[in-house]
């Protein structure tokens, strides 16, 4: 599990790990992200911060029809662009919402555990833990 | 400009035919940048000068510009409109959401016009605008949240900006404000108003793109050292931590806050409401605009028992500032926190601008005491010095009330004092009140020439605070203010939020404007700041501003400021030398 939400009480709703996810994707905006960052029902209640859990066993894996995501060592999964056949599949199955969706690729974001979003939280509201 | 960018996008709303289009206004951005420099050339485009600011023709123009979406603390939304409160230019900007919000639908720029013939919320997804009814939504008055059912009703969570009015908007209060996010607003001059004089209750927007750079590896590179710099620079410190609220005891201390409509210059027990008490005891949380690492917006715990059930509390949470604990605190005479908030509480619910609202209950108390008001007039209601449960009740009655004294009250003071007497008193600045700087000249003569009559672009408070330990002559002022405001158009046609103007130097603006298709020079910036404050100009003469009949208020004359008796000899050399200044570059 390299990344993790270690305090969802500090996140401000700032959106900063969603343009460093963005950023690690190679891209500027917020389009190339897959991490999802909302507000708790208003934001008086506070925010929640839904990124990948780098799964063991993942799902969006398992639902992926043409096997285009392969199981990373050290949690997560890789995605076979070539493969990937733009379904959506395996966005439907993560139902913590952390596979972001390109319109332009008609392909999923894939959490590349990276590490970035965490590093750039001005909070500590993420951890990135090398596996 | 990067040529695939939407930046260019101009997105027009017709709320008479439901109707919308986008055009491709290329010239504009590439000469004006966006923000306030395209929002101003479409508000010459779309207006008629000589008409009611109520009349469905009207326009509201929000833009932002080419670095929201792409830098940190380009956060900022700009909203400028024909305000009914001072008759001319209103301007007006917001954070939350709403910038990124706008940039993600791929806009640089909304123009809505017309009027809803039924109350509606208009819902901007993407390329896609949908017309919704909000009949429900007309009239709610506490109780039920218009963004929580907004919110449940529509897609984008997360990204999306919420902008809604409250019961001022409706009744089309001269200083009604437009909320967003439910703790960000465009809080002063009447957006609320013209909303409501279009039946609109609310707008979301909401979108998801990737934004274009010239060179990847160099904005990598900036972005980063800015992010670096925001969270760790001494120059962010006050906004980390306390907020705005941390000037409150060094402007006590140099008698530089308002205190009852500047009737006294100590506020005894002050201390209770100061930025740190406020932390100490009800700071609950922090939040952030989008795409800013700062988190200035500080959410206040509040609660109370119900009076008629034991055990029975209520907790809410509401944002302050120091402007907030100017307005609703040290101008009323109010020392306690509770206080304070009680009345924030209030005003958010009524859906009016905290300043104006603040000043006007003061200008009514002033009154009171000296007789130029009377019980008749209020219905009963006595306003006194630090009484919260009156102040709340005359808000209530200000935006309820249709007795002709409240029917007034919601014109502003420069209306009602015109009317009834108490001029003299009335805090007013080309008809916008005084924010909470009671510094010297800069202040007042910064709010009297700033284009939207506030101290927000030419911040004469901190030329006065360079005036304590050094002297300016009227030419060195005059300029100083005149040279800031030029500036800030820039800044606010980006749009970066003015907290991050420390960290955005000339050189990390022209820096930032390159890897986004910008190729301009410091002089050529400047250039565009000094052209945008002079179509600023030219829209408020031709709405009828004129020079001739600006005044300052006479009370501050009466009463020393921070850096002592003001001379109004002096002050009228300073306004003559900027009247010159501003007319030369018509």
């Amino acid at each position: 599990m390299p990344i993790f939400v270690k305090d969802a009480y500090k996140c401000v709703g700032c959106l900063i790990c969603m343009f460093a996810c963005g950023r690690a994707h190679l891209a500027t905006g917020l389009e190339s992200s897959c991490i999802m960052v909302r507000s708790q029902g208003g934001i008086s209640r506070g925010f929640s911060v839904f990124v990948c859990r780098g799964c063991e066993d993942p799902p969006c894996a398992r639902a992926c029809p043409e096997d285009a995501l392969v199981i990373r060592k050290g949690g997560g999964v890789l995605l076979k662009e070539n493969i990937c056949t733009g379904c959506g599949s395996c966005v439907k199955a993560c139902i913590l919402d952390a596979i972001g969706w390109s319109n332009t690729k008609n392909k999923p974001i894939i959490c590349i555990q990276c590490g970035e979003c965490a590093k750039n939280c001005p909070y500590k509201v993420l951890e990135h833990k090398k596996t | 400009m990067i040529k695939e960018d939407t930046l260019k996008k101009v997105l027009y709303i017709d709320l008479s035919k439901k109707k919308f289009w986008a055009e491709e206004r290329n010239d504009l951005f590439s000469q004006f940048i966006g923000g306030t420099g395209v929002a101003i050339k479409l508000l010459h485009e779309n207006c008629d000068y000589d008409a009611d600011p109520f009349s469905p023709n009207m326009p509201i123009v929000f833009a932002i510009g080419p670095l929201n979406g792409i830098f940190p603390i380009a956060s900022k939304t700009v909203a400028l409109f024909k305000s009914l409160h001072t008759g001319n230019l209103g301007e007006s900007h917001a954070g939350g959401r709403s910038a990124i919000a706008i940039r993600m639908a791929g806009y640089g720029a909304i123009v809505i016009k017309g009027k809803s013939e039924r109350p509606c919320y208009i819902a901007i997804h993407g390329d896609k605008v949908y017309f919704k009814d909000a009949t429900i939504l007309w009239g709610l008055k506490e109780g039920i949240s218009v963004g929580a059912i907004i919110r449940k009703q529509e897609p984008g969570a997360g990204l999306r900006t919420i902008m809604r009015i409250g019961p001022a908007g409706e009744k089309m209060i001269t200083y009604s404000s437009v909320t967003l996010e439910t703790y960000r607003h465009f809080g002063r001059l009447g957006l609320g108003a013209v909303f409501g004089s279009k039946n609109l209750k609310g707008i979301i927007i909401s979108g998801k793109r990737d934004l274009k750079v010239t060179d990847f590896k160099a904005y990598k590179e900036l972005y980063l050292n800015l992010l670096k710099q925001l969270a760790e620079s001494e120059k962010m410190k006050k906004y980390h931590e306390l907020g705005t609220s941390a000037n409150v005891m060094p402007l006590v201390f140099c008698k530089g806050i308002p205190i009852k409509n500047l009737t006294a210059s100590e506020l005894e027990e002050v201390e209770n409401i100061s930025g740190e008490s406020l932390a100490e005891k009800h700071l609950g949380r922090r939040v952030a605009c989008s795409h800013c690492p700062v988190a200035c917006i500080h959410l206040a715990t509040l609660r109370k028992p119900y009076e008629d059930e034991p055990y029975f509390y209520r907790t809410v949470y509401l944002s302050y500032d120091y402007e907030l604990i100017y307005a609703l605190g040290t101008m009323l005479g109010i020392t306690s926190s509770e206080g304070v908030l009680s009345l924030i509480e209030v005003v958010e619910e009524m859906g009016v601008d905290a300043i104006s609202m603040g000043v006007v209950l003061a200008w009514c108390t002033e009154a009171f005491e000296k007789g130029i008001i009377n019980e008749k007039m209020t219905g009963g209601v006595i306003p006194q010095w630090g009484d919260v449960n009156t102040y709340s009740t005359l808000i209530k009655k200000i935006v309820f009330d249709e007795g002709e004294f409240y029917t007034d009250l919601r014109k502003g003071i420069d209306y009602v004092s015109s009317k009834y007497g108490g001029k003299e008193f009335a805090l007013s600045y080309g008809k916008n009140v005084m924010p909470g700087y009671y510094s010297g000249y800069g202040a007042h003569i910064g709010y009297f020439f700033c284009a939207r009559n506030s101290h927000l672009y030419n911040v004469g408070y901190a030329i006065d605070n360079e005036a304590m330990i050094k002297h300016f002559d009227e030419e060195q002022l005059a300029e100083k203010l005149l040279t800031e405001e030029c500036w800030r158009q820039i800044l606010s046609s980006l749009i970066i939020c003015f907290f991050g103007r420390a960290i955005y130097t000339p050189e990390v603006v022209l820096n930032c404007l390159r890897l986004t298709g910008y190729e301009l020079d410091e002089e050529k910036l400047y250039q565009i700041g000094k052209k945008i404050f002079a179509e600023k100009y030219r829209f408020k003469i031709k709405s009828g501003f004129d020079f001739e009949k600006l005044q300052l208020p006479q009370r501050i004359f009466e009463l020393p400021s921070g850096i002592g008796p003001l001379n109004p000899d002096f002050a009228q050399k300073i306004i003559n030398l900027l009247k010159e200044k501003i007319k030369s570059l018509l």
